[in-house]
C-alpha cells in the first residue's frame, strides 16, 4: 500500500515535471481555435482603436511591458521595469530608460533594436497619421536610442507615472524596416504591413483576411524556445456573441471566445453541457451613454455632430442630462443583461480602488419622480403626446448602439424609463463591425456619432487613468479634419477639465494624483458628459481543455497566449 | 356607351359567382383562405381582446412559460409574447401586402408595356435583366444606408423606415412578375379578339385595360401571392441583420431573431413567430394556387 502511494507520488511528480516549460516543446499542441465575433479588420493597433484589433495584434506585436492579470507591470521586450529605485527613471521624473532583453529577434530573423522603438514613436506621432493611440505618446518630447538596446524617453514635464509609451497592448513596438514608407498620411495605404506586421510575439501572421479569419503560426524566432505550445492559431471572426459563446461552451468547436456578452440565463443553459467555463475579470470597463453636445440633425449634412453644427437643442441643458441619468435603474440593467459580470456604477473610472470616486452614489438609485420634477423646473412642459417640449424643441432622441441582444435589452429598458419622464427615444442598432469599425466613410460609426445618444463600453489599460482621462480633452474630439479619429467620442470640451488633466500630468505624489483623477471623474459625471451605467467585467469563454488562460482586464486577453496549452 | 355599361352591370355578379365556385373547388385554397383570415383576425382584432401593450416591460415576469395572463409566455424583459406576435404581425403583414402591391404594379406595368409595344420590349427586358442580376442584400444595405436619414427626417422614424423597407422590397422583387406578364401578353395579343378590338377602333390604352389585363390576371395573381410571402421573408432577413425596423418595433422576423438565443429556455419565443410566418406564407401560396385556377378563363365552364 505504502509502496503504491509512493509510486503514485513519484509518477505525479514526474508528470508535473513534464508539464514544466523546460520539458515542453514548441508547437506540440496543434491548432488553437479562437473566435472573435467582431472580426478584426487590421493588424495594426495604431490604425484602429478597436479592442478586437488590439487583441488580435497583441499575439504578434509586443510592447516593452504589459500588465498582468492583477494589473501589475511585467517586462516583455524590456529586461526589467525601470523605476526611480533602479535608476531607470530619472530623479526629476522627466525621462526614463528602458533596456531591451538580450538577443531579441523579429519574426523575420533580424534583431530588435532601440531604433525600432524610436521609429514607433515617430510613426504614431507623425502629422496627418491619424494614429489611434496618440494618447499613449502624450507628453513625450523625444525618444532616442542610446545604444542598440537602450531606449531613452524624455518628457516635456515630470511624469510621475511614466509607463505609457510602449506599455500595454495599445502601444506595441513595430518594425522600423517594415513600416519605413508608411509614415503619416500613407499609413493606411500600407496594406501588406498593416495586415501582416512583423512582430516579436509567440506567433506570426500566416494569412490575414480582413473581417474574416486570421491564421497565425508559431514564430520560430520567439525568444523562449519552448513556447508557444500551440503550433498555430486560427482566429475566426464573425457571428454574434451568443453563437461565439455556444461554440465554446456548448459545442466545443472553439477553444476561446472573446466578449461573450449574452443574457446570463442563456449562458447558464449553455454551460450545463460542461465543455467550457466563463472567465470574468473586472478591470475598468464601463458601459456608458454618450449624450451628444452638438446638433445632429441630418439637414446639417457633413457638419452634424461637429462643433460647426452648433450646440444640441436640448442636450446642452444640464437639467435634461441629469434627468436622463436619474431615470435609469442600473440594478435592473445588471440583472437583465449582465448577471455576475456587471455592477451598477456612477463612475467613469471605477477602478483601481484609489482612483474610484466615492462621491457618486446618488445615481445608483432610480428617481423617476425627481427627474420629472427637475424637468418641470427647467421649463420642459409635458406635451399632449407624453413628450416634454420647450420652445418647440421636443425631448426626443435617436439612441444608437451596436447590435447585441444585451444592448438591445438595455435600450428597451432605458427607453421605457425615459418614457416615464416624458422623453421619447428612437432606437437604432448598428452591426458591431460597422459601429466600432472606424471606417471614416460609414455614417454609422461611434466616432461619427450621428445620433443624440449612444451606448458602448470603454476602458483603459493598466492601472493609471491619466491617459484615459486625457481622452476627454478638447483636442481629441473626432472630426472630419482628423479623419474622425480621437478618443473624445462624447465631444466633451471644458477648458477647466483640460487644465485639470495638465495638472495631473505634473503631479507626482500618488495620493495627490488620485485626488485629481477623482476630481476629473467627478467633473465628467457632474457635467453628465457621459452617463456611466454599468461597471462590466470582461466576460469570455474558454474550453475546459485549455490550460494557462489568465483573463486579463488590464491588457489584451491574449497577453499570455504563449503560455496557453492543451490539457493532456 | 349606355349599352356597354348596361351589359357590364349585369355580368360581373355571375362572373364573380363563377370564380367563387371555382375557388371553392380547390380544397387547399379554401383551407389557406380560412387560415389566412384567422391570422388576419388575430393580428388586427386580437389586440382589442388581449389588451397588454406589446412594449410594456415587466422585468419581474421575465422568461415565463405560457400562462393564463401570458398565453405565449414572456421574453427576457417581461414583454408579453402574444401581444408582441400580434403587433409584429400587423407590421409584417402590412409590409408584405404593400411591398407586394408595389412590386405587382411595377411588374405589370413593365410586363404589359414590353409585351404589347414591340419597340419597348428590348430595352425594358434588359432593364429587368439588370435588376435580376443585382445581388439583393448588398443593394438593400446600401439603399438603407443612403436614404435612411433623409426619409427619417421627412416622415418620422417609423413611417420613414416603413416606406423605405416597402420601397426597397418592392423595387427589388417586380422582375419575375414582369417576365411572366410579358410572356402572357405576347401570347394573348395575337389572338382574334384583340384584333377585333383594334379594328373596332378602340384606343390601345382601353384594349390593354379591358381586353388584355383580364386575360393575364391569373398569372398576376399568382405572383402576387408569392410576392407577399417573399416580402415577409425579406423583411425577416433585414430584421435579422438589424437593418429593418428599430429593435423595439416587433416584427415576426425580429421576434424570431431575438428569440433564437432563448430557444432552450423559452421555446415559445421562437415557435409562435416562426409558426405565424410559415402559416402565412403557406396559406397565401395555397390561396394563390386556387385563385389562379379560378381566374383562368379556360377553366370557367359556363
Amino acid at each position: 500500500m505504502k509502496k503504491g502511494k509512493l509510486l503514485l507520488a513519484a509518477s505525479a511528480a514526474l508528470m508535473a515535471a513534464a508539464a514544466t516549460p523546460a520539458f515542453a516543446e514548441r508547437g506540440t499542441d496543434g491548432d488553437l481555435k479562437i473566435i472573435f465575433w467582431q472580426a478584426p479588420t487590421t493588424m495594426n493597433p495604431y490604425l484602429s482603436g478597436g479592442t478586437k484589433e488590439v487583441y488580435a495584434a497583441s499575439v504578434v506585436l509586443e510592447p516593452l511591458a504589459r500588465y498582468d492579470e492583477n494589473g501589475d507591470l511585467t517586462p516583455y521586450l524590456a529586461a526589467e521595469i525601470p523605476t526611480v529605485e533602479n535608476g531607470g527613471v530619472a530623479e526629476d521624473l522627466t525621462s526614463m530608460t528602458w533596456k531591451l532583453k538580450d538577443g531579441l529577434k523579429w519574426s523575420d530573423g533580424s534583431p530588435v533594436t532601440a531604433a525600432d522603438a524610436v521609429f514607433t514613436w515617430k510613426y504614431c506621432t507623425a502629422p496627418d497619421g491619424g494614429c489611434a493611440q496618440g494618447a499613449y505618446y502624450e507628453g513625450v518630447t523625444n525618444v532616442e536610442a542610446l545604444d542598440d538596446q537602450t531606449i531613452k524617453i524624455s518628457f516635456d514635464k515630470p511624469k510621475p507615472y511614466p509607463y505609457s509609451a510602449f506599455v500595454g497592448a495599445q502601444s506595441p513596438i513595430i518594425q522600423a524596416k517594415q513600416f519605413a514608407d508608411c509614415m503619416g498620411a500613407k499609413a493606411p495605404e500600407c496594406t501588406d504591413a498593416n495586415f501582416n506586421p512583423i512582430g516579436t510575439g509567440p506567433f506570426k501572421v500566416a494569412e490575414f483576411k480582413p473581417g474574416d479569419v486570421i491564421s497565425y503560426v508559431a514564430n520560430e524566432n520567439y525568444r523562449d524556445p519552448a513556447k508557444p505550445a500551440f503550433a498555430s492559431i486560427t482566429l475566426k471572426g464573425g457571428g454574434d456573441a451568443a453563437s461565439a459563446a455556444r461554440s465554446v461552451l456548448e459545442t466545443g468547436e472553439f477553444d476561446y471566445a472573446w466578449n461573450t456578452q449574452v443574457e446570463p440565463e442563456v449562458l447558464a443553459s449553455m454551460m450545463s453541457s460542461g465543455k467550457g467555463k466563463l472567465e470574468t475579470a473586472f478591470g475598468n470597463l464601463v458601459e456608458r451613454l454618450d449624450l451628444n453636445p452638438y446638433a445632429v440633425d441630418s439637414s446639417l449634412g457633413d457638419k452634424r455632430s461637429t462643433k460647426e453644427a452648433g450646440p444640441h437643442p436640448s442636450l446642452s441643458d444640464p437639467a435634461v442630462k441629469k434627468a436622463l441619468s436619474m431615470a435609469i435603474d442600473r440594478e435592473v440593467l445588471v440583472g437583465a443583461g449582465y448577471g455576475e459580470a456587471g455592477q451598477p456604477t456612477c463612475n467613469i473610472v471605477p477602478a483601481p480602488a484609489i482612483y474610484a470616486s466615492p462621491n457618486n452614489q446618488d445615481c445608483l438609485k432610480q428617481d423617476i419622480e425627481g427627474a420629472n420634477k427637475l424637468l418641470d423646473e427647467a421649463g420642459w412642459k409635458m406635451g399632449s403626446d407624453g413628450i416634454r417640449e420647450k420652445d418647440g424643441v421636443k425631448l426626443s432622441y435617436l439612441y444608437q448602439t451596436s447590435t447585441n441582444s444585451v444592448r438591445q435589452a438595455t435600450q428597451a429598458l432605458i427607453k421605457d424609463w425615459w418614457s416615464q419622464i416624458g422623453v421619447a427615444a428612437e432606437l437604432r442598432n448598428v452591426s458591431a463591425n460597422v459601429f466600432f469599425g472606424g471606417d471614416p466613410a460609414s455614417p454609422d460609426t461611434f466616432q461619427k456619432f450621428y445620433a443624440d445618444v449612444q451606448e458602448y463600453a470603454n476602458q483603459f489599460d493598466g492601472a493609471d487613468p491619466e491617459k484615459y482621462l486625457a481622452g476627454w480633452m478638447c483636442d481629441k474630439i473626432p472630426n472630419p479634419s482628423n479623419g474622425w479619429q480621437g478618443e473624445n467620442i462624447v465631444r466633451y470640451c471644458n477648458p477647466e477639465y483640460d487644465a485639470l488633466i495638465q495638472e495631473l500630468g505634473k503631479t507626482a505624489e500618488l495620493e495627490k494624483r488620485a485626488e485629481i483623477a477623482i476630481k476629473a471623474n467627478d467633473m465628467l459625471t457632474d457635467d453628465f458628459a457621459q452617463i456611466p451605467i454599468i461597471y462590466r467585467g470582461s466576460l469570455s469563454a474558454s474550453s475546459t481543455s485549455l490550460e494557462g488562460v489568465k483573463i486579463n482586464a488590464w491588457d489584451s486577453e491574449l497577453w499570455n497566449v504563449a503560455d496557453w496549452s492543451r490539457k493532456k | 356607351m349606355t349599352d356597354a355599361t348596361y351589359i357590364e352591370d349585369e355580368k360581373p355578379t355571375s362572373v364573380w359567382g363563377d370564380i367563387w365556385r371555382q375557388f371553392r373547388a380547390h380544397k387547399g385554397g379554401v383551407a389557406g383562405l380560412v387560415v389566412f383570415l384567422i391570422i388576419l383576425f388575430t393580428v388586427y382584432v386580437g389586440p382589442f381582446i388581449h389588451t397588454i401593450d406589446p412594449n410594456k416591460i415587466d422585468i419581474r415576469a421575465k422568461n415565463q412559460g405560457p400562462s393564463l395572463a401570458h398565453p405565449f409566455g414572456t421574453d427576457n424583459l417581461g414583454h408579453d409574447m402574444l401581444a408582441q406576435v400580434m403587433a409584429g404581425g400587423q407590421i409584417s403583414l402590412a409590409v408584405g401586402i404593400t411591398a407586394m402591391l408595389l412590386a405587382l404594379f411595377l411588374g405589370t406595368l413593365v410586363g404589359v408595356t414590353s409585351g404589347y409595344f414591340r419597340r419597348l420590349d428590348g430595352p425594358l427586358m434588359r432593364v429587368t435583366d439588370l435588376f435580376l442580376a443585382l445581388p439583393l442584400l448588398p443593394v438593400l444595405l446600401v439603399v438603407i444606408l443612403l436614404f435612411r436619414d433623409s426619409l427619417r427626417s421627412t416622415f418620422g422614424p417609423e413611417t420613414g423606415i416603413f416606406i423605405l423597407i416597402v420601397f426597397v422590397i418592392g423595387i427589388t422583387s417586380w422582375m419575375h412578375t414582369a417576365r411572366i406578364v410579358r410572356g402572357d401578353v405576347l401570347a394573348v395579343k395575337n389572338q382574334e379578339f384583340i384584333l377585333a378590338a383594334k379594328s373596332a377602333g378602340i384606343r390601345e390604352f382601353r384594349i390593354i385595360l379591358r381586353h388584355l389585363l383580364p386575360n393575364v390576371m391569373s398569372s398576376i395573381m399568382v405572383s402576387a401571392t408569392l410576392g407577399i410571402a417573399s416580402a415577409i421573408i425579406t423583411e425577416s432577413a433585414l430584421s435579422f441583420l438589424g437593418l429593418g425596423f428599430p429593435s423595439d418595433f416587433p416584427t415576426w422576423g425580429r421576434l424570431l431573431y431575438d428569440g433564437a438565443n432563448f430557444l432552450q429556455i423559452t421555446p415559445a419565443r421562437v415557435f409562435w413567430p416562426g409558426l405565424a410566418i410559415s402559416l402565412t406564407v403557406l396559406s397565401i401560396n395555397y390561396i394563390g394556387d386556387a385563385v389562379r385556377d379560378a381566374l383562368d378563363p379556360r377553366m370557367l365552364k359556363r
